[in-house]
C-alpha cells in the first residue's frame, strides 16, 4: 500500500507538463502496491490550476490557497507539504526533478525526518516495500536503490514517466487550511526576471535545438539556434559554454547541472558532447549533431552526424525546411 | 565572521568512471580526486566576501575517510583558515550529511554556510536544504549571485531556476548553495600550499559528535546506462532533411 502526496508545480497558475510525469509514477505504484494519491496544489488564487488536476484519479487534489503562498519560498512551502503530508499520513511526497522540487522538497524530507531519493527514472514493487532506479555520476551510472522510513520522498524524471491521459471522473477538490502567522518567515521572494516570451520550454518540446561553443555571440545564436527552431516550432538550448560566456541565460543550460530533456529529436549545433553535456540529453530519441570536428564526442552519441562548419550548414538547413 | 564551507571529495569530473562488473560500486582505479566543483565555487565565494569585509574566518570541512585531508588541504590552500574532518568509514547519504553537518554547525556557530548545491557524483541536490530544516533556518539555493546586505544581517541572492533567475533575500543564519556561474574558483597558489602546511586540520571521529546518522538510502546495485550506438553520417543538408523525413520521421 501507498499513500502518494503529488506535489504540483505552476507558474503563476499555469501548469507545468513535469507534474504529470510525478502522477504516472504515482498512478504506477498504486496500480501495482495499492493505496491512493493526491495531488497537492500551493499558491495564491490556484483554483485554476487544482481544476486541471481533477480527472488524473487521484483521491483528492488538494489546495492549499494563500497570499503567503503566492511565490514559492522554500521555508514556507516546505511547512505545508510538511503539515499536509504528516496530516493525510502519506507514506511517499512525490515531485518532477525540477529547480522547484529540488529547492523544497529535501527541506520538507528533513521536517519529517525522511530520506529522499532524487532523479527517479524507474520504480517496482519489493514485497511491502519499493525498489527505485536512479541516475547519477553525470549520467554514466543508475543505481537501483531502497529507501527506509515511513515516509520517503522523491523527485521522477519526467521523460522516464509518460503523461497519463485524463479519465472521466472527476477528483474532489479538498481545501487546505493555512495558518499563515504559522508560517517560517526567513525568505523573502523578491522577483524574478522577465521570461522571454515565445519559444516553448526545452523540458516540455518535442523538438530542441542547441548551441554549442561554436556559435559566436548572440546574434548568431538567435539567427542560427533560434531560426533553426523556429522552423521547427522547437524549443532552445545552450551548452554551458555559452552560458558561462553570457550568450545564452542560465535557464537554457542543458546538462548534468542544468535541464534534463528527452525530446524526440535534439540537434546539436557545435557542440562538443562532453559528459556533463551528454547526461542532460542522451535519452532523446533522435540526437542530430552537426560539427566542423568529425572526432567530436557528440558524433558517438548521435543518430544523424553532419560534419560541416555551422554557420554554412545551418542556414541551409532552415532554407530547406522552410520550403 | 565566521563562514562554514563543506568540501565533498569526489571523483574529478574530468575523468570517465567505470563501474565495477559486479556492480558494487565504481572502479576507483586509476580515479583522480578533487574538490566536489561546487563546493570549490563556494570557498571561493567565502574568499572573496573575506577579501571586501576582512576579519572572517572560513572554516572548511569534509565527512568521511582520511583521505579527505587531501581535499580539505586543498581548501586550505584556496585560503581557508581552518579545516575540520569529521571521520567516518560508513558512506552517508545527504539525510546522515546533513545531521553531520548541524553537529558541526552547532560546534562552530558560524553565521552562515556556502556550500554547493549538488555533489557531481550521487548528484542528489539534497544536503544543503536538508541542513536548513534540520537547523530551522533560512536556505538560498543555486545562487549564481550573492550580496550582503543590511550590516551582514541578509544575504541576497540571484537564484538559478529552471525559469530563469529569481531574486530572494535570506535572514542570515542562512544555509546558501552555491551553481557554477557564481564565480570561478581560483587556482591554488605554491605559497598558498606552503601557508596550507602550518594551518590547522582537526581530525574527530563521528561518535564523538553525539548524532545518529545512519542512512537510509541503500544503494543495491551500479549499473552502466545503455549505450547509445552511433547513427550515421550524413554528407549533406538534402540528405539529412531527406533522413529525418522518412527514415527517423521526427519532422
Ligand atoms: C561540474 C561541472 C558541471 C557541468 N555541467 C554542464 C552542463 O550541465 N551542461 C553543459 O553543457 N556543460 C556542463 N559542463 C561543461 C562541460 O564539461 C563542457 O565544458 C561544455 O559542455 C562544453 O560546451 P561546448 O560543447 O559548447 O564547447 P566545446 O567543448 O568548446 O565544443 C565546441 C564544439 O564546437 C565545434 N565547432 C567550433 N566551431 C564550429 C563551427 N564553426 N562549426 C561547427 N562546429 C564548430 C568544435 O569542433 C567543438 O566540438 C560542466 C562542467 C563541470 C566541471
Ligand atoms: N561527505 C561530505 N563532506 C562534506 N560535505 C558534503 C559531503 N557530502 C555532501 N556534502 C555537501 O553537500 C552538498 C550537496 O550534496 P548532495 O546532497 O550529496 O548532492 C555538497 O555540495 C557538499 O557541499
Amino acid at each position: 500500500m501507498a499513500n502518494i502526496l503529488v506535489i504540483a508545480e505552476h507558474d503563476g497558475g499555469q501548469l507545468k507538463l513535469a507534474t504529470l510525469s510525478a502522477v504516472a509514477f504515482s498512478k504506477r505504484v498504486v496500480v501495482d502496491a495499492g493505496g491512493a494519491f493526491d495531488i497537492l496544489v500551493l499558491g495564491e488564487n490556484v483554483g485554476g490550476t487544482a481544476e486541471s488536476l481533477r480527472n488524473y484519479g487521484a483521491a483528492g487534489v488538494l489546495v492549499a490557497d494563500n497570499a503567503q503562498l503566492k511565490s514559492p519560498v522554500a521555508d514556507k512551502y516546505a511547512h505545508v507539504i510538511g503539515g499536509v503530508a504528516k496530516q493525510r499520513g502519506s507514506t511517499m511526497v512525490v515531485g518532477a526533478a525540477s529547480t522547484f522540487s529540488k529547492d523544497i522538497l529535501p527541506r520538507a524530507a528533513a521536517l519529517m525526518d525522511a530520506g529522499m531519493v532524487s532523479d527517479v527514472v524507474d520504480v517496482s514493487r519489493d514485497g511491502d516495500d519499493f525498489i527505485f532506479k536512479r541516475v547519477l555520476f553525470a549520467g554514466n551510472a543508475i543505481a537501483t536503490v531502497k529507501l527506509e522510513g515511513a515516509v520517503k520522498f522523491l523527485t521522477v524524471r519526467a521523460a522516464a514517466f509518460a503523461h497519463p491521459a485524463k479519465g472521466p471522473d472527476a477528483s474532489p477538490v479538498v481545501s487546505i487550511t493555512v495558518e499563515a502567522d504559522k508560517l517560517p518567515a526567513f525568505i523573502q521572494y523578491d522577483g524574478s526576471e522577465a521570461k522571454v516570451a515565445g519559444r516553448p520550454d526545452s523540458t516540455e518540446a518535442r523538438v530542441v535545438v542547441s548551441g554549442g561553443r561554436a556559435i559566436k555571440n548572440a546574434e548568431d545564436f538567435e539567427r542560427l539556434v533560434g531560426g533553426l527552431a523556429d522552423a521547427l516550432g522547437a524549443a532552445v538550448g545552450s551548452s554551458r559554454a555559452l552560458v558561462d560566456s553570457g550568450i545564452t541565460p542560465n535557464s537554457l543550460q542543458v546538462g548534468q547541472t542544468g535541464k534534463i530533456v528527452a525530446p524526440e529529436l535534439y540537434i546539436a549545433v557545435g557542440i562538443s558532447g562532453a559528459i556533463q553535456h551528454l547526461a542532460g540529453m542522451k535519452d532523446t530519441k533522435v540526437i542530430v549533431a552537426i560539427n566542423k570536428d568529425a572526432d567530436a564526442p557528440i558524433f558517438e552519441v548521435a543518430d544523424f552526424g553532419l560534419v560541416g562548419d555551422v554557420y554554412s550548414v545551418v542556414p541551409e538547413l532552415i532554407e530547406k525546411l522552410k520550403k | 565572521m565566521k563562514i562554514l564551507v563543506p568540501l565533498k571529495r569526489v571523483p574529478d569530473p574530468d575523468t570517465k568512471i567505470r563501474i565495477q562488473s559486479d556492480g558494487s560500486g565504481i572502479d576507483l582505479d586509476g580515479v583522480k580526486f578533487a574538490v566536489n566543483p561546487f563546493d570549490a565555487i563556494a570557498l571561493e565565494e567565502a574568499l572573496r566576501i573575506e577579501e571586501k569585509l576582512g576579519e572572517i574566518e572560513i572554516v572548511v570541512v569534509s565527512i568521511g575517510g582520511d583521505e579527505c585531508v587531501e581535499q580539505l588541504r586543498v581548501g586550505l590552500a584556496m585560503g581557508a583558515d581552518r579545516a575540520v574532518l569529521v571521520k567516518t568509514s560508513e558512506s552517508s547519504d545527504s539525510l546522515a550529511i546533513a545531521k553531520i553537518l548541524a553537529a558541526v554547525y552547532q560546534r562552530e556557530q558560524p553565521d552562515f554556510v556556502l556550500m554547493g548545491k549538488q555533489a557531481i557524483d550521487d548528484d542528489s541536490n539534497q544536503a544543503g536544504q536538508m541542513l536548513a530544516a534540520l537547523l530551522g533556518v533560512g536556505q538560498a539555493t543555486f545562487v549564481s549571485k550573492l550580496e550582503l546586505i543590511e550590516n551582514n544581517t541578509k544575504a541576497r541572492c540571484g537564484r538559478e531556476t529552471d525559469a530563469g533567475i529569481e531574486t530572494v533575500t535570506v535572514k542570515l543564519p542562512a544555509i546558501l548553495t552555491t551553481d557554477l556561474r557564481l564565480n570561478e574558483p581560483r587556482y591554488v597558489s605554491l605559497p598558498g600550499i606552503m601557508k596550507a602546511k602550518k594551518k590547522p586540520l582537526e581530525e574527530i571521529e563521528l561518535a564523538s559528535l553525539g548524532v545518529a546518522a545512519v542512512s537510509r538510502t541503500k544503494v543495491l546495485k551500479l549499473e552502466a546506462p545503455p549505450k547509445r550506438k552511433a547513427g550515421v553520417r550524413v554528407k549533406t543538408v538534402d540528405e539529412l532533411v531527406d533522413k529525418l523525413k522518412h527514415d527517423a520521421k521526427v519532422i
